[in-house]
């Protein structure tokens, strides 16, 4: 890492902050609240056709023939393309590219794309669909993790030796076992974790055209514009200086649009086939086909632990259904492992990570990537822990902590660490201490830790090239423009790196523009995914700026005759700090600096330092900063109906430093509402003919308005020392404890265990009838309680 | 976003001009009122009409009003919200006025009409869903196919009544009153069904529903409706309960019904309610209820628990719906001796 990588967390102008840290409204909100921001699917071309997808209704079958003819002939229809025409792979991660835009050969579930059609219009697309013949083979389809597990004929990627295996990592750390027989106490126990999906508002889109002379611009509501980038080039093999890849206003995210998607190969190759622009927009239906939500997981923990509580000996065995292709998956089954290691410290730690192939659609990462589910299942048998010792579950996560500057049991680097003050803040705002245990039956409260990184050290292609870069141009007039390739998926991304330039150069937020997210205009960003933006891109928007300032300062200072000390760039204006009576606008410094330098500009970079264990997969997870969260719920339970009812959830988090509190607070929320969602309501479940069981919006249950419970955002700032004035994420991490604490809440409530999610009516019903009847053999009588 | 198929749209100003177009176009004509159960099932392709007739413009299909006789005359395209609210529909037909309340969400009740809700079409997992989805499931007995999938090796559709007015009406014996080039037809709600989950109506080809008729309920009329589902709004019943209790100036239970819905095709009316539930008196609407009328409602609670049967025909955990009968047969009457409801999670 490079000096330029680390600014600390003061302010520019050593005093105050005077725009970060003050709660500011996106650049982009009246735009968006206007409808007058500008999203993929309104963008018309003249002459632009619209595609359309043919996808599998077989889950696991051969393809013997596809016959387009009759497609081809009806009028309307410009082009129609097969696997045949796009037979390159592709996948976000190098080592296992399995996916075509296209199905070659074989389909993998229902709904994997097998051809498209661009026609004049949207309906003459569909008519054509209906023409072509697909003729198919059907193979036995793996639904069940356990059996793709076990059998591996027929494959569903087949050439692999691993079978239907797509991932298998198995990390031990210190002497697990030997520690677990001298414990005082051991807890194991088995849960488990649906499949739930990120469901953003903006369905898949992308536009394409491709110019005469051989220029593919694709516009693509993507959360990563340069591996779109990279996707096309190969597939396509079409050089890469003759594609543009931009990402307009995005409505919404979560994960679900980190990989390249069929769509945008599809609409490329079909605006070089036709030689006019080509739009295509998925379906609601097509967006829970496309997928690459959460994982669903089974999962084993055994915990060992002293009599006071501290944790000795850590062992995990997870089974992980990745559905139809790879997607993120070789990263999901290590994080589903790595990022475990705190906020708790404990000196010994293993655990067995399976990924399976199921003829289904590809999970991949959704919000809190591979480690909501582990921490689910861990923070839970955590309670089970305080039961056990009858500790007050709270103390038990404050005996454990890792404390900060430490590294942890998996050769983790741990700078920053807030947790402890997250636990302080959750306990105190719920009135945890009067609470817990002390309401009438059916009323509890719950708590639950977790941590997260803030990006990774581990580019998905292994390359020494900074991971963000940011480029600073400076007009005559005042202006500054931050042309970054960091993806805004609206999580204010854009509106942070503004308010970096406005802290640093002094000027107003007005006078910051931000281009981002366009391969021809903006330097290279790895997208915005494992919560690296703020991190990495605020930093390199600080390089930026500290090298422009000093150009600006020493131009003034230069005409002022006066040490570069003295001048100081404030909103609006340029003083001269022992002579008030001295200054310039901020223009005018900005004209001077242009006399002095020529045309001024600057560029700004960020890479991490060496980072992770030394091991193999040990970098996968190191991140420069963690974040950490703390949860409490508070939730009832109508034990005649089962129905869960979530209160409050106070949700503490350490974010580093909040540099726009305003936005910091809407992430906690966001995460919180999802957290909550996935574990009552949500369900991404395909039945036992291999369908989506509900692939609409009525049938996957989102929480409205009135489902949501009260949402109290806290907000801890530990100042990390790399982060960009302290920063670390706030997108993901308060997801992770949410979940847990709820099951912990109802066990508080209720006194019965939800281990295995998601925690419907039905299952709560079941488990307080199991326990009736427990406490009624326990008093030797023969009633009989549970389901009425 | 899905595309809806073409058809043509009328929008006649008069009954007498919706009927003849309805009658010249025959089986591919079709009705729209507030188009909130017809647009998602003509995107899935469930119907392809080549005309759909909007009753919007049409003046007597509207208001709500009190006719000499007492009773309520409803035109079928008030709106949901309208029901919902409107004074007179509160205070005589309660259970009604909450069921609608409780119907999808907020938007959609300002769109959707009555006359929709009583004519809505049987639902079920296997059958709402896209053109694709229903091509990959190879069909269904009700639309395009001949197999069954609610429980293996049936044979009968089971697509589930999913109206929360419809339980609602029967407990207040609503009269539907039709029109047609046949002529006027009015027909008492409880002989409307069929337990045919493909068409669960005796609704003819081209006919209009005009208005419903609630003839006056007597002043000690207590009413309620109970609605089981997953969301706190938008979502069809998994289960949904009608209570009627009229108490006489004694305190006495005059006549008391049940009806519940969304199990399977149609409505059912539970007949044992009046014989448990007449003669005894329910005691202080503010209060403790009395003990002898809880134990009445625990005993219909136990009858209803054993006459429902609940398939996984719509999407949700049909053990649990089948649990939630007696809770929400109890709450419910509950809320109607106490001159309360709507029975909610929220």
């Amino acid at each position: 890492m490079a000096a330029r990588d680390i600014h600390g967390p003061a302010p520019p102008w050593g005093d105050e902050f005077r725009v970060v840290g003050k709660p500011t409204r996106k650049l982009d909100g009246l735009a968006k609240a206007t409808g007058a921001a500008i999203y993929t699917d309104d963008i018309q071309l003249p002459g632009m056709l619209h595609a359309k997808t043919l996808r599998s209704t077989q889950a696991h079958a051969r393809i013997r023939s596809i016959d387009t003819r009759a497609a081809r002939a009806l009028k309307g229809v410009h082009g129609v393309i097969t696997g045949a025409d796009l037979p390159i792979r592709y996948g976000v991660i190098p080592w296992t590219q399995d996916e075509n835009a296209l199905a070659v050969d074989k389909v993998r579930f229902i709904g994997d794309p097998v051809a498209a059609v661009a026609a004049v219009d949207e309906d003459t697309a569909n008519a054509a669909l209906k023409l072509i013949r697909v003729e198919y083979e059907p193979l036995h389809a793996y639904f069940d993790p356990r059996e793709a597990a076990a059998r591996h004929d027929p494959a569903i990627h087949e050439g692999r030796k691993e079978g239907n295996v797509s991932k298998h990592v198995r990390l031990e750390f210190g002497p697990v076992d030997e520690l677990a027989a001298a414990a005082d106490v051991v807890l194991e126990d088995e849960y488990s974790f649906h499949g739930s999906t990120h469901a953003p508002i903006e369905p898949h889109c992308a536009v394409a055209t491709c110019s005469a002379d051989g220029l593919l611009t694709v516009w693509s509501a993507t959360q990563i514009t340069h591996y779109v980038h990279r996707a096309l080039a190969q597939v396509l093999e079409h050089p890469p200086q003759k594609i543009r890849v931009i990402q307009p206003c995005l409505g919404g995210a979560f994960g679900g649009k980190s990989d390249p998607f069929s769509l945008e190969f599809c609409v490329a190759k079909l605006a070089m086939l036709t030689g006019r622009p080509v739009k295509m927009l998925y379906t609601r239906e097509e967006v829970f086909y496309a997928h690459r939500g959460r994982h669903p997981m089974s999962l084993k923990y055994r915990t060992a632990a002293g009599r006071d509580g501290r944790i000795t000996s850590v062992d995990a065995k997870i089974l992980i259904d990745g559905g139809s292709y790879s997607s993120f998956g070789l990263v999901t089954t290590y994080y589903a492992g790595q990022l475990l290691t705190g906020p708790y410290d404990f000196p010994s730690y293993r655990f067995d990570s399976t990924r399976v192939f199921t003829n289904k659609p590809p999970c991949g990462p959704k919000r809190g990537h591979g480690s909501v589910q582990p921490r689910f299942a861990f923070e839970v048998q955590l309670d089970q822990l305080a039961e056990k010792l009858e500790l007050d579950p709270i103390e038990l996560r404050r005996r454990n902590f890792q404390g900060e500057r430490t590294r942890t049991v998996n050769g983790q680097r741990i700078t920053s660490n807030g947790f402890l003050a997250c636990l302080d803040q959750v306990e105190r705002a719920s009135g945890w201490k009067s609470k817990r245990g002390q309401m009438p039956f059916g009323r509890g409260v719950g708590v639950a830790g977790s941590m997260y990184i803030s990006g990774t050290n581990y580019p998905v292609y292994p390359n020494k090239m900074p991971q963000a870069g940011v480029q600073l141009k400076v007009d005559r007039s005042g202006l500054v423009t931050v042309f970054t390739g960091g993806n805004d998926i609206g999580q204010g991304s854009n509106s942070m790196c503004a308010m970096i330039v406005a802290e640093e150069l002094g000027v107003p937020l007005e006078h910051v523009r931000v281009v981002a997210a366009d391969t021809d205009l903006c330097p290279v960003d790895l997208g915005a995914y494992s919560s690296r933006v703020t991190f990495m891109v605020g930093n390199a928007t600080i390089d930026a700026c500290r090298k422009l300032r000093s150009q600006i300062v020493s131009a003034v200072a230069r005409v002022w005759q006066c040490a570069p000390e003295r001048v100081r760039l404030m909103p609006g204006v340029v003083i001269d700090l022992e002579d008030p009576a001295r200054s310039l606008s901020t223009a005018a410094a900005f004209q001077c600096a242009e006399e002095h330098f020529d045309t001024l500009g600057s560029t700004g970079s960020y890479n991490t330092p060496t980072l992770g264990g030394d091991y193999r997969g040990g970098t996968i997870g190191a991140s420069p900063a963690y974040s950490f969260t703390a949860h409490v719920v508070e939730a009832s339970v109508d034990t005649e109906t089962g129905r869960i009812t979530v209160h409050d959830v106070w949700c503490a988090h350490d974010c580093g430093r909040a540099l726009n509190p305003m936005l910091v607070a809407g992430q906690i929320e966001g995460s919180v509402y999802m957290g909550i969602a996935e574990a009552l309501l949500e369900e991404h479940r395909v039945n036992r003919l291999g369908l989506h069981a509900g692939p609409s919006l009525l049938d996957y249950r989102l929480p409205t308005s009135v489902d949501t419970p009260e949402l109290h955002a806290l907000i801890v700032e530990s100042l990390d020392p790399e982060g960009p004035y302290g920063a670390k994420e706030a997108g993901e991490g308060p997801l992770h404890s949410s979940i847990p604490a709820l099951s912990n809440a109802i066990f508080d409530a209720v006194g019965i265990r939800m281990k295995h999610l998601p925690f419907t009516p039905g299952r709560v019903l079941e488990l307080l009838g199991e326990k009736s009847e427990r406490e009624a053999r326990a008093r030797g009588g023969v009633e009989t309680g549970g389901r009425v | 976003m899905l595309r809806a198929p073409k058809f043509e749209l009328a929008t006649p100003t008069s009954l007498g001009e919706a009927i003849a177009l309805l009658a010249e176009a025959g089986p591919s004509g079709m009705v729209i009122a507030g188009g909130t159960d017809l647009m998602p099932n003509l995107k899935h392709e469930l119907f392809t009409p080549s005309l759909v007739v909007s009753l919007a413009r049409i003046p007597e299909l509207h208001g709500i009003r009190r006719a000499t006789d007492g009773s309520l005359v409803i035109g079928a395209m008030s709106s949901l919200e309208s029901i919902a609210e409107n004074a007179l529909v509160r205070e005589q037909a309660p259970a009604l006025a909450q069921a609608a309340s409780l119907i999808a969400g907020p938007q959609l009740r300002s769109m959707g009409t009555l006359g929709g809700n009583v004519l809505l079409d049987t639902r079920c997992q296997w059958y709402n869903q896209t053109y694709f989805w229903r091509e990959a499931l190879g069909f269904c007995l009700k639309k395009d196919g001949s197999k069954y999938h609610v429980v293996e090796g049936g044979a009968k559709c089971v697509a589930a009544a999913s109206n929360d007015s419809a339980p609602a009406l029967m407990t207040l014996d609503a009269e539907l009153g039709f029109e047609s080039a046949a002529g006027r037809r009015s027909v008492r709600i409880e002989e409307f069904w069929l337990a045919d989950g493909i068409f669960n109506k005796r609704h003819a080809q081209g006919e209009i529903l005009v208005e419903l008729t609630i003839p006056k309920t007597p002043a000690g009329h207590r009413g309620a409706y109970g609605k089981l589902r997953e969301r706190g709004s938008i979502d069809f019943p998994l289960l949904g309960v009608a209570a009627r209790l009229d108490v006489d100036d004694q305190g006495t239970v005059s006549r008391a019904d049940l009806v519940v819905t969304a199990l399977a095709a149609r409505p059912h009316r539970v007949t044992k309610a009046g014989e448990l539930l007449v003669g005894t008196r329910p005691g202080d609407p503010q209060g403790e209820l009395a003990a002898e009328f809880r134990a009445r409602l625990a005993e219909l609670a136990r009858l209803a628990h054993k006459q429902c049967h609940p398939l996984e025909n719509i999407p949700g955990d049909a053990a649990w719906r089948k649990a939630m009968v007696p809770v929400y047969v109890r709450r419910t009457f509950e809320a109607a001796a106490r001159r309360a409801g709507p029975v909610h999670h929220l």
